[in-house]
């Protein structure tokens, strides 16, 4: 298995007002089909994406808080969430759509020198 | 793990946001806007100095010229691109965009 | 050392296009080999040919066409990032592909570093 690399997808905008975190979450799905170490770090707002009870249906633009529910039938199971950032947002665990893993910055910062390849979103 | 900061500390927190996950030794390199923050005597310039008592912090020297900064707080190093590649030879990169 | 480079904004209107492009001249100075330059998010944009800059501008899709041409890099851009934003065959350069995000996976496999450039 030596040539599978730790590839880190770092999300930290908040979804909708930009598209950077969806074109994002299709570069993960894609990715996902080459089998690689895959972990998604969600920091800042990044966090807003995996937010529940999203509704876009109003702003006219395609929902995709649901397809982060999704990845885990990629096998993508690594999704490490930023306490600090989680906190000072007033969100807890259950505010989320899925089963993440809630970090400190030095464990996520530790992860982060791990990796091969770190791509921001 | 090279990390960059391309966007000024004063409109966005990546400078912030970055030095919380930055890891002893690793460099940090402050690019395009990122370099508004090395300016000697601003709000950031204690956050600086503290980072760079762990890590070593580097100016892509252009993007200073650029902006009109010659003062930067003591302990920066300026570089060049080719000094931006040396740094990508040594490490892995992690851009705060 | 083999770099990819990823690239999320357009031309002109952010600097990241012109950092990318420094960077990438400054590795191939130094003997490395920047094996691809692949465009995503808004960054597909950097390669339409009919960029028309005041002469005493930077033609950046003449630059990204000019790196490629010279030094075996590739230009490549994203085909979802570029079907959203009205980019297909017609209109991009000579010198540039559209491909998909495979390719880009392959690139950040098969390179030492992929250096990331946007806003």
């Amino acid at each position: 298995m030596e040539d599978v690399k730790k590839i880190m997808h770092v999300m930290r905008r908040a979804p909708h007002g930009s598209i950077y975190t969806y074109e994002g979450l299709e570069m993960i799905l894609i990715m996902a089909a080459y089998e690689q170490d895959l972990s998604v770090a969600f920091i800042g707002d990044g966090i807003y994406a995996l937010k529940k009870d999203q509704d876009t249906e109003g702003i006219g633009i395609k929902g995709f808080a649901k397809t982060f529910m999704a990845l885990d039938g990629y096998d993508v199971e690594k999704l490490y969430v930023d306490e600090e950032s989680l906190e000072e947002r007033g969100l807890t665990e259950e505010d989320l759509l899925v089963d993440v893993e809630v970090l400190t910055s030095g464990e996520i910062g530790r992860l982060m020198n791990e990796q091969d390849v770190i791509v921001p979103h | 793990m090279l990390h960059t900061i391309n966007r000024s500390p004063f409109e966005n927190n990546a400078m912030e946001t970055c030095i919380r996950f930055l890891q002893p030794g690793d460099p940090l390199l402050f690019i395009e806007d990122g370099v508004y923050a090395v300016q000697g005597g601003n709000r950031f310039s204690d956050l600086l100095e503290s980072t760079l008592k762990t890590n070593p912090v580097y100016v892509l020297q252009p993007d200073l010229a650029a902006r009109g900064i010659s003062a930067v707080v003591e302990g920066v190093e300026r570089i060049g691109y080719d000094g931006f590649v040396d740094l990508v030879e040594d490490h892995q990169v992690n851009s705060w965009l | 050392m083999n770099i990819g480079i990823l690239l999320k904004e357009g031309p002109y209107n952010h600097q990241a296009s012109d950092t990318a492009y420094k960077f990438a001249e400054a590795a191939i100075k130094k003997g490395h080999k920047v094996d691809a330059v692949f465009l995503y998010n808004d960054g597909v944009t950097n390669v339409t040919k009919h960029m028309d800059p005041p002469q005493d501008d930077r033609d950046i899709a003449r630059r990204w066409n000019e790196l490629g041409k010279e030094h075996g890099v590739e230009v490549l851009a994203c085909i979802a990032a570029s079907k959203r934003r009205g980019i297909n065959d017609d209109v991009i350069i000579d010198g540039a592909e559209i491909t998909g995000l495979g390719t880009l996976t392959d690139i950040a496999i098969r390179n030492d570093r992929l250096v990331t450039f946007g806003d």
